[in-house]
């Protein structure tokens, strides 16, 4: 037995091969399922749990594939493996090391929507996993896990990898779809919904990779088991990638509710010698920042508690700063980064995310006007509330924050 | 005469074989990096190739070359060095790392070894942050990761890299 | 099915539309402009400039008990979002409320503006758009009065690319709406430009060849909302503010597109009024806001140099200058002289106002009327399309067409009416029976007058079998050659069934605007046999070379007139440009020369309307009133420019009159029965060959357009590589070819998807092919050069 519930490779060794994976007790719920359940019975299962995205918006799963109508067929499930926000790397780890009980997850929530075809899509840099994925796949179709007629039932399925090439944006649900129907990954108008016009223009479920490693555990044990970790409204254990200023980055399954300060110093080993916790970013590099005090360090990472902070736990990507960062620097950073990843459909996140470059490097090479602080706030708050998506405006949130939080920061840098 | 075909049966029919027989232009990014695996880049040949296969204009699936970078628009090094130097990397010295790696190379940003075999380059979010400093390799029809380096450590793969002379 | 209406209100109006439509035409209907730069009601909408943000409220809907929950003073509450909304993706509902006009609104207008002005060049001055340009509209409508962008830190893009050899880019200016790309993937199907790179970094590409390789693309140009793209033409060639605009026709081609001539006074001309641009003009029944680059640039031979500008009378074998009144006296004195042994031969050009006074010349002569056309069968001729249809398409070789087609049917030439005797029985046959409308449109492709005539013969036959004629959105439109065929047609013009010999037989021989000699060598012996020559045409054609007098006719851009399109409808246009010299209306010579004979013909063209409307039953009921007549057209173009953007001028003058049927009018038509047209034998060694139509001719309207030179079809062979290799032919070398009596050479082309053995000769291109024949090929050997 693992005492985790995600991360499973860490304490049985070859969990990545069918042969331990099934001996550890692996597709007995996908069996389970598809011998014995009603997909709505899979469904209502899942949506018990509370089990919520992974992905970053953290909407309810159960919930999301409730919303597949059941007159328009056939129904897709992709299951988003992008992972491009900065400072997220836990679906790798979970492709790369625990690859079945992804699969397995991704297979039931087909089932639970009856989808005959699953799409896996991997940012085009997950090279290597999308072959090892290929060649789980294989092995699945030859144990009869996957194909026509599973379990002896009229239930068939089959999955398939869909590689990038290098844009965050298709992280976005609607630009991964447009990706994989052979376009330019940018984004849809919605509505209508995935829900409804999905994948080739049909009902699809899209969910991040952890979030179906997550359902495995659920129909094997039930809710209650599922439900003894984590909070009321935030049920379960979360992988939280911790990176930047720490000892020991790198990714910690914990309940969700952990606090910052038991992330960071007891898991991840604290700071290094000398230096002090600044900051906070809990969702990578679209996070609103939040200033590292007491109360900061002593919420509880649940989607309500971070909320409540101002700010948002996202895929809990979970950056830290330290005392020798400079702020300004640091919104530099990331607003060159969605400078970099705008698709360039509309025109606020075209034009904002590189005038806001502009200025913010102004800044930090010490040649700004003194107004430019205030522009790069304004240009910020100009484009909230008016971007097609939400990459435009996860580009402003740590300029704001940034700005309003340590503004002491971008003075500095400027030529008095 | 179509060479993508000639080259890649199987593989194209596996690729096609994935998306439903009325939306074979989804294949088309599959096909892409097909088609770079050996120039290294998106010749105007295969374009023309990818489009008859998926009966698509040559303009849009350039659009698409266009959109994504990991297909190379120009010929580059046989191998490209791409070094995230995004946020948590960069709160991990990657800005510094890139820098030396580049003198002790002695090519700059997005330049090419003069053998023609490795190009530099500095990239966003590889999902490696936990190992920063580091780097994936791109070339060959494969991408590999190379995570917890040094400039030593660097500077000796792609000496490496140099030295592979004949097609993997 | 009428839509549901739903009623809601926009700022102080309250307004009832149809359920689904966006807010933003909602708005345009009670004249609230809500600016958009990506939006077109002609496409999709993206949702992508931002321009467009309004406050969009709802009734707050108890969940409980489904009912709206009411205010205070009892009306009904109303939510907003936290955030604007895109007016130009949001479908009203019942009950909304919509802003325009709030300081939010305004503050976003203004912010979206100065957004696309960081990186738009500050070139207005130097412009083609600039004076009506959207973008230089909106920006003094709403934008910032200062940029807080460094003029510095602006992009700097290329400024002059060519985007092929018509459409010229300036990607500094392109605001990446993406208009342009759309138009060619939605309107056209034809994604031929497209988006390349992203975020500021996008640019418009083409990767086609030739360049942007669409008949559409000068469309794009139009509804640019900046000079992004420009037509080659019109790049630097005037002010919009210079020029004043004249209601006209293209006269291309029978679909009959409305369009705008702008014109401006030029000094190089003497102070003439002379055309700079054609644009389209808002038909919805004809062409949309759309126009075909042919037709767009193909108006050069107003202006050409080597226009006829005065009457030429041959003397002492040479053709030398003359008065009017000396050409026509010589002219009327032979047509009195020749009798019943005149010939009227007339091209599909002319104005029904041409051809019906010159079919009243022909008929006071005792002459007889013959129209110059390759393709028969204009009696059968009916009434208009609908969109959303099957679409099967018959022919011998692959066209662009098949793409759009449900059903796509090939067969031998010569084996076509075997083709329509199992057509009810195929699938696609089976579909045509049962739909409810259904609309058979033909052509010559490939065939000859007889065959085409047959063809319009069976294909009439077909419609009455499946009980498709008589009622509207059924029947069937010959895709005819010229603009006015179809009008040649009604004023009584016949082709003739061996024009050599009757041309050699006439006494004189009266040719307007047609070049039988140009056409065909044989024609050409044939009219030196004829007694005497006179022709009426804008150019020294080859014809108008074995003429006795030449008469120097007014292009339709310098006068009055109408044309019947291939759907008939009755259209007119207007004068745009000055006379050439001396030049005058066709219907203004002939009813010259008649009254020379004694006989009035009206010399005003209203008039000779009004008497067609009094003689042909077809037309009963026309007048130049009439056919000026408009009505209020959707979506709403060209009026304050809002979705258009100052290039289309609004259709003030006229949306023509559509015919009635036939059988509407209670005609009958007897239908011959259709047999198997006799294709000629096939010698071993020879070769079939059929004349096929390609869009850019070598008419002498179009050739005077320089900027078309790479398009235009040269005199070619193409067929099967199968085929090329059996004669011997290689891609890219020369061939000759010849058949009774002539012998000309010709490139070759090889193209897979032709049908084995047989080859395609384009018309108008010098190659006497006017239907199938068999022709012997000898490969040219091409000299290689040490
Ligand atoms: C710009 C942008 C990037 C995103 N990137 C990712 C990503 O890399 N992985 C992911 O799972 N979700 C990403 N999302 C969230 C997805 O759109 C979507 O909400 C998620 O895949 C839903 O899965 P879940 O409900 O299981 O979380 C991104 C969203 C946006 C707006
Ligand atoms: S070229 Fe003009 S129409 Fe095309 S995207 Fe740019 S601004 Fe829009
Ligand atoms: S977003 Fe509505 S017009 Fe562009």
């Amino acid at each position: 037995m693992s005492t985790y519930r995600i991360l499973r490779h860490r304490d049985i060794p070859n969990i990545a091969s069918l042969d331990v994976y099934r001996a550890e007790g692996g597709f007995e719920a996908f069996h389970k399922a598809v011998a014995g359940m009603q997909p709505s019975d899979v469904l209502n299962e899942v949506k018990a749990s509370g089990l919520r995205g992974r992905g970053g918006a953290g909407f309810p799963a159960g919930l999301k594939w409730s919303f597949i109508p059941n007159n328009l067929w056939p129904h897709y499930v992709v299951a988003n493996a992008d992972e491009s926000e900065p400072g997220t790397f836990k679906d790798r780890e979970i492709m790369e090391s625990n690859p079945f009980q992804f699969l397995e997850g991704l297979m039931l929530a087909s089932y639970a929507v009856q989808a005959h075809d699953a799409y896996i899509y991997l940012r085009g840099e997950f090279w290597q996993i999308a072959k090892s994925l290929d060649g789980k796949i294989a092995e699945l179709e030859a144990a009869g896990l996957l194909g026509d007629k599973i379990y002896g039932t009229e239930y068939s399925l089959r999955l398939h990898t869909h590689l990038g090439a290098g844009a965050y944006i298709c992280g976005e649900e609607t630009a991964l779809l447009e990706s994989i129907e052979g376009n330019r990954g940018q984004p849809r108008l919605r509505p209508p919904f995935p829900a409804v016009y999905g994948l080739f223009g049909k009902p699809t479920v899209i969910n991040n990779v952890e979030t179906l490693a997550n359902v495995p555990g659920i129909i094997a044990n039930g809710t209650a088991w599922f439900r003894e970790q984590g909070t009321e409204k935030s049920p379960g254990v979360k992988v939280f990638s911790l990176s930047g200023c720490v000892n020991k980055p790198g990714n910690y399954e914990l309940p969700l509710g952990t606090t910052f300060r038991e992330l960071i110093f007891n898991y991840g080993g604290g700071l290094p010698e000398g230096r002090s916790i600044k900051a906070i970013m809990p969702a990578g590099a679209s996070s609103s920042l939040i200033t590292a005090d007491d109360r900061a360090l002593d919420t509880p990472m649940d989607y309500e508690s971070v909320a409540a902070l101002g700010s948002a736990l996202g895929s809990a990507s979970v950056i830290v700063l330290d005392d020798s960062v400079n702020v300004a620097w640091m919104v530099s950073k990331t607003v060159e980064f969605f400078k970099h990843e705008s698709c360039g459909k509309c025109t606020p996140c075209r034009e904002g995310t590189y005038w806001m470059s502009h200025i913010a490097d102004r800044i930090v090479k010490g040649d700004s006007r003194k107004e430019d602080i205030d522009l790069l706030n304004y240009v910020a708050r100009q484009m909230q509330g008016k971007c097609l998506c939400a990459l435009g405006e996860f580009s402003t949130m740590a300029v704001v924050t940034g700005i309003e939080q340590f503004r002491e920061d971008f003075e500095k840098l400027q030529r008095s | 005469m179509n060479q993508l075909l000639q080259k890649y049966p199987q593989e194209i029919q596996t690729i096609l074989a994935k998306y439903p027989a009325d939306r074979k232009r989804s294949a088309v990014m599959p096909l892409l990096h097909l088609a770079q695996q050996e120039p290294g880049y998106i010749t105007k040949q295969a374009l023309q190739e990818i489009g008859e296969i998926l009966e698509m204009p040559i303009t849009d699936i350039d659009s698409i070359v266009g959109f994504y970078t990991l297909y190379h628009e120009q010929p580059g090094g046989r191998y490209h060095v791409q070094v995230c130097t995004d946020l948590p990397c960069a709160l991990r010295g990657a800005d510094e790392f890139l820098k030396q790696l580049c003198e002790n190379i002695g090519i700059k940003v997005g330049e090419t070894t003069p053998d023609g075999m490795v190009t530099i380059e500095e990239v966003k979010c590889l999902a490696g942050c936990h190992h920063a400093p580091m780097f994936q390799v791109q070339g060959d029809g494969d991408i590999s990761y190379h995570e917890d380096q040094t400039v030593e450590s660097a500077v000796e793969l792609i000496a490496k890299l140099r030295d592979r002379k004949e097609a993997a | 099915m009428a839509k549901k209406l739903v009623t809601l209100r926009i700022d102080e109006h309250t307004l009832q539309v149809p359920e689904g439509m966006l807010v933003v035409d909602a708005a345009r209907k009670v004249n609230v402009d809500i600016p958009v730069f990506c939006y077109h009601p002609k496409m999709d909408p993206v949702g992508m400039c931002r321009m467009c943000l309004v406050d969009v409220g709802r009734p707050v809907i108890d969940r409980a008990t489904g009912e709206v929950v009411k205010e205070a003073d009892g009306s009904p509450k109303i939510a907003f979002g936290p955030k604007l909304d895109t007016a130009c993706t949001t479908p009203v509902s019942e009950g909304m409320v919509v802003i325009t006009n709030s300081d939010k609104v305004r503050a976003a207008r203004k912010e979206v503006v100065e957004f696309i002005l960081t990186s738009h060049p500050l070139d207005c001055p130097v412009c083609d758009k600039g004076g009506e340009c959207p973008l230089q509209n909106l920006t003094m409508a709403y934008g910032p009065g200062t940029s807080r962008f460094i003029f510095d830190e602006k992009m700097h893009l290329a400024k002059h690319v060519p985007l092929g050899e018509l459409v010229w880019l300036d990607r500094e200016r392109c605001i990446q709406c993406g208009r342009c790309v759309r138009f060619q993937h939605e309107v056209v199907d034809d994604p031929v430009i497209d988006f390349f790179h992203r975020g500021r970094s996008l640019e418009i590409i083409t990767d086609s060849e030739p360049g942007f390789d669409s008949v559409f693309s000068g469309n794009t140009t139009d509804i640019c909302p900046v000079g992004a793209l420009t037509t080659a033409d019109f790049r630097f060639g005037a002010r919009p503010w210079e020029m004043v605009s004249a209601a006209s026709l293209c006269s291309h081609c029978p679909v009959g597109c409305n369009i705008t001539y702008n014109v401006r006074r030029e000094a190089k001309t003497g102070g003439n009024m002379v055309i700079k641009r054609a644009m389209p003009r808002q038909n919805e029944g004809v062409n949309e806001i759309w126009m075909c680059d042919k037709g767009r640039l193909g108006y050069h031979f107003t202006e050409s140099k080597q226009r006829l500008s005065e009457p030429l009378v041959r003397k002492g074998g040479e053709l030398v200058p003359a008065g009017w009144d000396e050409a026509l006296d010589l002219v009327a004195q032979k047509l009195r002289e020749a009798g019943s042994s005149l010939t009227v031969l007339a091209g599909g050009r002319l104005s029904n106002e041409d051809l019906f006074n010159l079919r009243r010349l022909a008929d006071a002569a005792g002459g007889q009327a013959v129209l110059d056309t390759h393709m028969g069968g204009g009696d059968l001729a009916a009434l208009a399309v609908e969109r959303g249809a099957a679409l099967i398409v018959v022919n011998p070789n692959e066209t662009r067409l098949d793409k759009f087609a449900t059903h796509t049917l090939r067969y031998n030439p010569g084996e076509l009416l075997l083709t329509f005797g199992g057509f009810l029985e195929s699938a696609a046959g089976k579909v045509f029976a049962e739909a409810e409308n259904a609309l058979v449109f033909y052509g010559s492709n490939g065939l000859g007058l007889q065959q085409s005539t047959y063809l319009a013969y069976a294909a009439a036959e077909l419609l009455v079998k499946t009980g498709h004629y008589g009622k509207a959105n059924n029947g069937l439109i010959p895709v005819w050659p010229k603009a006015n065929s179809q009008g040649a047609w009604d004023m009584g013009f016949r082709p003739a069934s061996n024009l050599g010999d009757q041309l050699r037989q006439s006494k004189a021989v009266y040719i307007a605007a047609s070049d039988p000699a140009g056409d065909d060598p044989a024609l050409a012996a044939a009219l030196d046999e004829a007694k005497f020559v006179i022709v009426q045409d804008l150019f020294l054609s080859e014809t108008a070379k074995h003429a006795d007098v030449v008469l120097p006719a007014a292009a339709y851009t310098e006068r009055e007139g109408s044309f019947t399109s291939g759907d008939r409808r009755v259209q007119r246009y207007y004068p745009a440009a000055t006379p050439r010299g001396l030049a005058r209306p066709d219907f203004i010579i002939t009813a010259q020369l008649a009254g020379r004979l004694g006989v009035e013909l009206p010399a005003a063209a209203a008039l000779v309307l009004d008497q067609i409307a009094a003689q042909v039953p077809a037309y009963a009921g026309l007048s130049y009133q009439k056919l000026a007549e408009v009505h209020e057209q959707w979506p709403i173009i060209g009026r304050s420019d809002v979705y258009y953007g100052g290039t289309g001028y609004e259709n003030k003058h006229g949306l023509g009159v559509q015919l009635p049927c036939a059988a509407e009018r209670g005609e009958k038509i007897d239908l011959p029965a259709a047999a198997n047209p006799v294709l000629p034998s096939v010698p071993a060694g020879s070769l079939l060959v059929i004349p096929v139509a390609r869009l850019y001719d070598q008419g002498a309207t179009l050739r005077p357009t320089a900027l078309l030179d790479g398009r235009i079809a040269r005199a070619e062979l193409a067929l099967n590589p199968e085929t090329a290799e059996k004669f011997g032919l290689q891609a890219g070398g020369e061939a000759l070819i010849a058949a009774g009596g002539w012998r000309v050479q010709v490139a070759v082309r090889v193209d897979s998807h032709l049908p084995v053995g047989l080859g395609l000769v384009p018309r108008s291109t010098g190659v006497p092919v006017f239907g199938p024949t068999a022709v012997t090929i000898e490969p040219v050997q091409v000299e290689i050069k040490a």
